[in-house]
C-alpha cells in the first residue's frame, strides 16, 4: 500500500519536474493538473482501504545515511491522506479550467505538483528527519506560489510574512523532536512512542507542537500571516492552503499531542481548548471585519481551526481524565470537522476564484447581482455557505453537534480549569457559529445578490465546465457528509481507536441511518430526515399554494416603501451591513471607533463617516518583537564596521568566556 | 439528594445572584433602586428559610430588619432622595455593559473555585451559599468600580453587604450580635454617603464623581 | 400498527401546530388591543389575512432572483420542521428524535439565514438594514439559546426535548438556580427571535428601527403569507419549548388531557406575552446587544453553576 502511494509521490515530482518544461507550451495546463488530478485519483482508494488496516511500513535508504527514510500508513495517516487527496483532486479539477486564466503559468506549474508532494509526504513521514523534510518542503514549495503574483501590492509584504512564519513553524517543530527524541537521540518515531517523556519535558514538548503546527494551522495569535498568503495565492492554490494545509498541520499537532507524546495531562487540554475557543471567535470577527472575500475566508480558517482545537481539547482533557469514550467522541468531531472544512472551504475559494477570473475582483464592495450572471457558480456558494455557517443538513453543523455533544458528557471533571474552560468554550463556539452565519450572510449577500456595483460586476459571466464540476462535487460532498454522517462516523471509528483506545458506538446499524453519539435516550440526529422532512414540507406548501391559490406573478419596480433609488451605491455594502457587529464587538476586539462629521444644514459639503480600528493581537504580539528585532540589528550593525583586530578580539573573548563558563560548570 | 431545603436555600441565594446581575445591567436610577429593593426582599426571604431549617428563632429577627429596613425604608430614602436632588436618572457606565457582565461572570466563577475547595466539609448548603454570597459581595464591588455616579455607589455597597448578609446567615450558629452590627454599621454608612452626597450636591453642583476630579488638581 | 400509530400522531402535531399558529397571534393581538382599550381584531384575522394574501397576485422586483422566490416557502418549511420536533400534546413523537433542541436551534438559524439572504436580494437599503441587524441581533440570540439548552441539557442528561420533558415531569428535579436562569434566558431570547417588543416592534412598519418588517418588506401574496405563517409558527414553537422544559405537565398523561393542558397553556402564555408587551416600550437597536448579552450571560452562567456543583 505504503510503496504506492510514494510512487504516487515521486510521480508528482517528476510532474514537478515537466511543469517546469512544459509551462510555455499550450498544453502544459491540462499535463500537470490532468496528471495532478489522476495521481491524486489514485492515492484516495488507497487511503480509504488503507482507514482500517494494519500500519503498513517502509524505510528508504534516502536521507541521512545512519537514519534512512521512515515512511507509515496508519489509519491516522491514511484519514489524512485521504483529506488531502480529496483536496488535491478537487483542486486539480479545478485548475484545469481555471489555470487557463494564469498569466505567468511557468510561476505556477512547477510547484503545484510539489506542493502536493510534499503535503503527501508529511502525512506519511515516520521519523522527525523525513517529517521535517516535507514540512518545509511543503512550506517552501506553497511560498513559491504565494509570491507567484508578487508584483500585486500586498503579495510580496504576504511572502515575506509567510516565510518567516514557516521559518518559525519549522524551528519550534525542530526543537519539539529534538526534546522527544530523549536520550538515546532516536528520530524515528517508533523510538519516540517507546521513551515516555518526564512531565516537565511533555509539557514544554506540547507547548512546542503548539506553537509549531498551530502557527501553520493558523492559532491565534500566530494567525498573521495565514490571511496574507492564502489570499495572495491561484484562487486553486488558496483552496489546498486553506483547505488542505492546515490540515496537515492539524495532522502534524494529532501526531505529536496524542500519539507521540503519549499520556495527555488535563492541563494541556485546558491549553488547547483555551486556544481553541479564543482562535474560534477572533477569526470570525476578523472575517466580519473584512470585505475581501478571500481574506474573509482565509480568517474563516482560522475560525475553522479553533473549532477543531476545541474538539482535541476535549479530546485531551477527557483522555488525561480516563474517559476514553468521552475523548473518542471528542476526537471523532475534531477529524470530522478536518474533512468537512477541507470540503466546504475548498468551495468557497474555488466560487470566488471564479468570481475573481470572470470580473478580476475580489473586493465585495465592487460586486453585487452575481446570481443573474453566474447562476451555477453562485447556487454552488450558496451551498458552501449553508455549510459553513454549520447549518442542517449540511455537514458543517453534524460536527459541531458532535462537538457540542462531546461538551455535554461529562461536566464531572475534577480540575477546575476544565469545569471553566469546557462551558466557557461552548459558549465561544455557539457565538462563532452565530457570527459564521452572520458573516456569510454578509459575503453571500453583497457579492452575489443586489444589484451589480461596478461594470465588471455587469459584465461577469459563467466560468468553465471543469470548475463548475469541481464545485458541484464539492457541494455534493457537503450534501452527503450532512445527511449520511453515519458513514464519516465508522470510518473515522479505527483512527480514534488507535489514538484514544475507545470509539463511538457503530453507527451503520441503527435505524433510519440516525446517528447517535452516546445513547438514544442522550441525543440523536437524522440529517436525512431533516432534509427529506423540509423538502416533503416545502413541496407541500408549494403544491397547495400553486394548486389552491393564486398564481399569478407581476414583475415591477422594487417598492422599499416607496423610496427607491435605482442607484447601486444605494445597497448595503460589506462595512455597512457589518456595522452593528462592529458596534457590539469591534470597540472591545478591536478598539474601533467611528467619527461622523454632519455638515451643518444649509451647507452642502459631504457628510463623512470614518471608522478606525487597529488590530490588537498585531499590536500586542507581533510589533513589539519586530520593534525589538529592529533596534537589535541597530544595534549589531555597529559590528560590520569593526577592524580586523577587534574582530579578533571578539573571538578572544569569546573563547575566554566558554573556557569561563565551562570551569564553572564543573 | 438534599430535598427542598436545600433547593430553597441554593435558589433563593442564586435569586440574589441574578439579581446583581440585573443591577449590574440597569442603567437607570430607579430601576436599579427597585432591584435592590426586591435584593434585600429575596434576602430577607432567604434568611427566614435559614431560620427556618436551622431552627434559629433569632434569625427571623434578622430578616425582619432586612425586610424592613433594607428592603422598605432604605430604597424609600433613595427614592426620595434621588427626586430631591434631581439626580440626572441615567447612570453613565465607566467601561460598557457587556465587559461588566463578562466580568461578573469570572467572578462568580472565581468565587466558586475559592470557597467550594476550601469548604469541602462544611455542610453542603453553607457551602453554596458562602459561594453565592462572596459572588454578590464581588459583583457589588463591581457596581461601584464601573458606577460614575454616586447613587450608583451606594446601591452597589448595599447589594455588597447583603452578600455579607446572606455569608453570615448562612453559616450555622453564628451570633446575632453580629448581625446588629452589621446592619448598624450599613445604617452609619449609609447615612455618612447621604451626608456626603448633599454636601458634594451642595458644593459641586453635581454628584458625578468624575466631575469631582477636576477640584483635585488631576485633570486628566 | 404502533408505526402507524406514531405516524398518525406526528400528522396529528404538524397539522396542528399548523392551525393553531395564526390564533395565537390573533389571542396575542386581541389581547393587546383589549388592553388598549380597542375592541380589536377578531380571533380568527390572521386567517382571514392569510387567505387574502394568498388570493392575491404576487409583485416581483424587476431583478428578484430564484433565491428571493423561493426563500418564502424554505422559511416556511423549515420552521414547520422545527416545530414538528417539539413536544406539544405529548411526549415521544415518532420523529422526535431525528433533531434534538441545539439541531431545532440550528433549523430555525437555517430559516434566518434564508430571511435574511432574501432581504439582501432585492438591493434595496431597508433590505440590507433589516438583514444586518437581525445578524447581529441572532449572534447574540442563537448562542444565549445553545447555552440555554446545555443547562437543560445538563441538568435532564439529554439534548432531547421528549427525553427532557419526561425528565422534568417524573423526576425530583426541585429548584435548581440553573433553570431558573435559563428560563429568564430563554424568555429573553424568545421575545428577540420573535421581534416581539423590547427588541423589534411586530406591528409598526416605516420606521427606521424595525428589523424584521423590513427584510420581507419586497414581499406580496402567497410569499408574504408564507412568511407570516412561519412568523407565528415560530412564536408558537418558543412558547412550545418553554411550556414542554419549564410546565411539562399533562404531557404524559395521555393525549386528550395533553392537548387540552397544551391549549390552556398557550392561551395563558399568549395573554402573558400581550400584557407584557404592553406594559414595556420597546428599546433603541443599539441597547437590544446589552439586552441578549444579558440572555447569554445567564445562560452561560446557569452552566457554569451547573459544571461547578456537579462535582459536589
Amino acid at each position: 500500500m505504503i510503496s504506492l502511494v510514494l510512487v504516487c509521490i515521486l510521480l508528482l515530482l517528476g510532474l514537478g519536474i515537466a511543469g517546469a518544461r512544459l509551462a510555455h507550451t499550450p498544453s502544459g495546463n491540462s499535463i500537470v493538473y490532468g496528471g495532478s488530478l489522476g495521481i491524486s485519483c489514485i492515492s484516495l482508494p488507497i487511503a480509504l482501504l488503507s482507514l482500517a488496516a494494519t500500519p503498513s511500513t517502509i524505510t528508504l535508504p534516502l536521507g541521512l545515511p545512519w537514519i534512512g527514510a521512515h515512511f507509515r500508513l496508519d489509519s491516522l495517516a491514511a484519514f489524512f491522506l485521504f483529506v488531502v487527496g480529496l483536496g488535491s483532486a478537487g483542486a486539480s479539477l479545478y485548475a484545469l479550467g481555471y489555470g487557463a486564466h494564469e498569466p505567468e503559468p511557468q510561476r505556477v506549474l512547477p510547484f503545484y505538483p510539489v506542493f502536493l508532494a510534499g503535503l503527501n509526504l508529511v502525512v506519511l513521514a515516520d521519523d522527525a528527519f523525513s517529517f521535517l523534510f516535507a514540512w518545509e518542503l511543503m512550506s517552501l514549495a506553497s511560498w513559491a506560489l504565494v509570491m507567484s503574483h508578487d508584483r500585486e501590492p500586498g503579495n510580496a509584504h504576504a511572502g515575506l510574512v509567510y516565510i518567516i512564519m514557516a521559518s518559525f513553524s519549522g524551528l519550534a517543530l525542530l526543537l519539539c523532536f529534538g526534546l522527544l527524541a530523549g536520550p538515546t537521540g532516536s528520530y524515528d518515531f517508533v523510538a519516540m512512542r517507546a521513551v515516555h517523556p518526564t512531565p516537565g519535558l511533555a509539557a514544554i514538548a506540547l507547548v512546542l507542537a503548539l506553537i509549531g503546527a498551530g502557527s501553520k494551522a493558523g492559532v491565534v495569535p500566530l494567525h498573521a500571516w495565514l490571511p496574507l498568503a492564502h489570499p495572495a495565492a491561484p484562487s486553486h492554490v488558496s483552496a489546498l492552503m486553506s483547505g488542505v494545509m492546515t490540515k496537515v498541520a492539524v495532522y502534524g499537532f494529532i501526531r505529536i499531542a496524542l500519539d507521540l507524546i503519549g499520556a495527555p495531562t488535563a492541563w494541556s487540554g485546558i491549553l488547547v481548548l483555551a486556544v481553541g475557543g479564543i482562535t474560534a471567535v477572533m477569526g470570525v470577527l476578523y472575517a466580519l471585519m473584512e470585505h475581501d472575500l478571500k481574506r474573509l475566508l482565509a480568517y474563516h480558517t482560522v475560525e475553522n481551526i479553533g473549532i477543531i482545537f476545541i474538539g482535541l481539547g476535549l479530546a485531551i482533557a477527557f483522555g488525561a481524565n480516563g474517559l476514553a469514550a468521552a475523548a473518542a467522541l471528542g476526537l471523532t468531531a475534531a477529524l470530522f470537522h478536518v474533512f468537512n472544512h477541507s470540503v466546504f472551504k475548498s468551495l468557497l475559494f474555488f466560487g470566488t476564484g471564479a468570481v475573481l477570473t470572470t470580473t478580476g475582483e475580489r473586493d465585495m464592495d465592487h460586486l453585487g447581482g452575481l446570481i443573474h450572471r453566474m447562476p451555477k457558480t453562485a447556487f454552488a456558494f450558496l451551498v458552501g455557505c449553508v455549510a459553513i455557517s454549520a447549518l442542517p443538513p449540511l455537514n458543517g453543523f453534524v460536527s459541531e453537534w458532535l462537538t457540542f455533544q462531546a461538551i455535554l458528557l461529562h461536566p464531572n471533571l475534577p480540575q477546575w480549569g476544565l469545569k471553566i474552560a469546557i462551558p466557557a468554550d461552548g459558549a465561544l463556539l455557539a457565538l462563532s457559529a452565530a457570527l459564521a452565519a452572520a458573516c456569510l450572510v454578509k459575503a453571500y449577500g453583497v457579492t452575489f445578490l443586489g444589484r451589480p456595483r461596478t461594470r465588471a460586476a455587469i459584465d461577469a459571466h459563467e466560468v468553465e465546465r471543469c470548475s463548475i464540476a469541481a464545485m458541484y462535487v464539492f457541494a455534493a460532498l457537503c450534501l452527503l457528509a450532512g445527511i449520511f454522517p453515519g458513514v464519516v462516523i465508522d470510518l473515522l471509528a479505527p483512527v480514534v481507536h488507535t489514538l484514544t483506545g475507545a470509539r463511538m458506538p457503530t453507527q451503520l446499524g441503527v435505524a433510519w441511518l440516525s446517528i447517535l453519539p452516546v445513547a438514544s435516550a442522550r441525543s440523536s440526529y437524522n440529517g436525512l430526515l431533516v432534509l427529506l422532512f423540509i423538502a416533503a414540507s416545502a413541496s407541500l406548501a408549494v403544491l397547495v399554494v400553486h394548486r389552491f391559490a393564486s398564481r399569478a406573478t407581476r414583475r415591477a419596480p422594487a417598492w422599499d416603501c416607496g423610496f427607491p433609488d435605482p442607484r447601486p451605491e444605494t445597497q448595503y455594502t460589506g462595512g455597512s451591513f457589518a456595522q452593528p457587529i462592529r458596534r457590539v464587538y469591534g470597540a472591545v476586539v478591536f478598539r474601533t471607533h467611528e467619527t461622523v462629521t454632519m455638515p451643518p444644514p444649509g451647507d452642502i459639503a459631504p457628510a463623512r463617516i470614518e471608522k478606525h480600528f487597529s488590530d490588537v493581537i498585531w499590536d500586542v504580539f507581533y510589533a513589539p518583537i519586530a520593534g525589538a528585532i529592529w533596534r537589535a540589528s541597530e544595534i549589531l550593525n555597529h559590528l560590520q564596521f569593526l577592524t580586523i583586530r577587534r574582530y579578533l578580539g571578539f573571538v578572544f573573548a569569546a573563547l575566554i568566556i566558554l573556557l569561563f563558563a565551562l570551569a564553572l560548570w564543573q | 439528594m438534599h430535598g427542598y431545603a436545600f433547593d430553597i436555600a441554593h435558589m433563593l441565594a442564586g435569586g440574589l445572584v441574578l439579581l446583581s446581575f440585573t443591577m449590574l445591567y440597569q442603567d437607570r436610577l430607579y430601576p436599579l433602586i427597585n432591584m435592590l429593593a426586591l435584593q434585600a426582599l429575596i434576602l430577607a426571604l432567604s434568611v427566614a428559610w435559614q431560620a427556618h431549617i436551622q431552627h434559629a428563632p433569632h434569625l427571623y429577627i434578622t430578616a425582619a430588619i432586612a425586610l424592613g429596613f433594607k428592603a422598605i425604608a432604605v430604597p424609600w430614602a433613595l427614592r426620595r432622595m434621588v427626586f430631591r436632588l434631581g439626580i440626572h436618572r441615567e447612570i453613565e457606565t465607566v467601561v460598557s455593559i457587556g465587559l461588566t457582565m463578562l466580568a461578573a461572570i469570572a467572578l462568580v466563577a472565581l468565587s466558586m473555585m475559592v470557597m467550594l475547595p476550601v469548604t469541602a466539609h462544611a455542610d453542603p448548603i453553607a457551602r453554596e451559599d458562602i459561594a453565592l454570597a462572596l459572588s454578590v459581595v464581588l459583583i457589588g464591588l463591581l457596581i461601584m468600580v464601573t458606577r460614575r455616579n454616586a447613587v450608583g455607589q451606594v446601591v452597589g455597597f448595599l447589594s455588597l453587604e447583603n452578600g455579607v448578609n446572606l455569608a453570615a446567615t448562612g453559616a450555622q450558629g453564628m451570633p446575632m450580635v453580629v448581625e446588629i452590627s452589621v446592619a448598624f454599621s450599613i445604617l452609619i454608612a449609609f447615612i455618612v454617603i447621604g451626608i456626603f452626597l448633599f454636601r458634594i450636591r451642595e458644593r459641586f453642583d453635581t454628584v458625578d464623581l468624575e466631575a469631582l476630579d477636576a477640584f483635585r488638581g488631576e485633570k486628566r | 400498527m404502533a408505526v402507524i400509530q406514531g405516524l398518525l400522531v406526528q400528522g396529528v402535531q404538524m397539522a396542528l401546530v399548523l392551525l393553531l399558529a395564526p390564533l395565537l397571534t390573533g389571542l396575542v393581538r386581541k389581547v393587546k388591543a383589549r388592553l388598549q382599550r380597542r375592541r380589536g381584531a377578531s380571533l380568527i384575522q390572521p386567517y382571514r389575512d392569510l387567505k387574502r394574501l394568498l388570493g392575491k397576485e404576487v409583485v416581483l422586483a424587476e431583478n428578484a432572483s430564484w433565491l428571493f422566490r423561493t426563500a418564502p416557502y424554505v422559511i416556511f418549511a423549515v420552521t414547520w420542521v422545527a416545530a414538528a420536533l417539539v413536544p406539544t400534546f405529548g411526549t415521544g413523537l415518532l420523529f422526535n428524535w431525528s433533531g434534538d433542541l441545539i439541531a431545532i436551534t440550528a433549523l430555525l438559524g437555517s430559516a434566518r439565514f434564508a430571511q435574511a439572504l432574501a432581504a439582501m436580494d432585492i438591493g434595496t437599503s431597508f433590505g440590507g438594514i433589516g438583514a444586518s441587524r437581525e445578524v447581529m441581533i441572532a449572534s447574540l440570540a442563537e448562542p444565549a439559546m445553545l447555552m440555554i439548552a446545555l443547562t437543560v441539557a445538563l441538568v435532564a442528561g439529554s439534548t432531547q426535548l421528549s427525553t427532557i420533558a419526561d425528565y422534568m415531569a417524573f423526576s425530583a428535579v426541585g429548584l435548581r438556580v440553573s433553570l431558573a436562569l435559563g428560563l429568564v434566558a430563554l424568555i429573553i431570547v424568545a421575545l428577540a427571535e420573535n421581534a416581539r417588543i423590547p427588541v423589534d416592534n411586530p406591528a409598526t412598519h416605516l420606521e427606521l428601527t424595525m428589523v424584521h418588517e423590513a427584510m420581507v418588506l419586497e414581499y406580496s401574496g402567497r410569499h408574504l403569507a408564507m412568511i407570516e405563517l412561519a412568523a407565528a409558527l415560530k412564536l408558537l414553537l418558543y412558547i412550545s419549548v418553554i411550556a414542554c422544559i419549564f410546565c411539562p405537565v399533562g404531557l404524559a398523561h395521555g393525549y386528550a388531557i395533553g392537548f387540552v393542558l397544551y391549549l390552556f397553556k398557550l392561551a395563558v402564555a399568549g395573554v402573558l406575552l400581550g400584557v407584557f408587551e404592553m406594559s414595556i416600550a420597546k428599546m433603541r437597536v443599539f441597547r437590544v446587544p446589552n439586552f441578549l448579552g444579558a440572555a447569554l450571560m445567564l445562560g452561560l452562567l446557569g452552566v457554569l453553576l451547573l459544571f461547578v456543583s456537579e462535582g459536589m
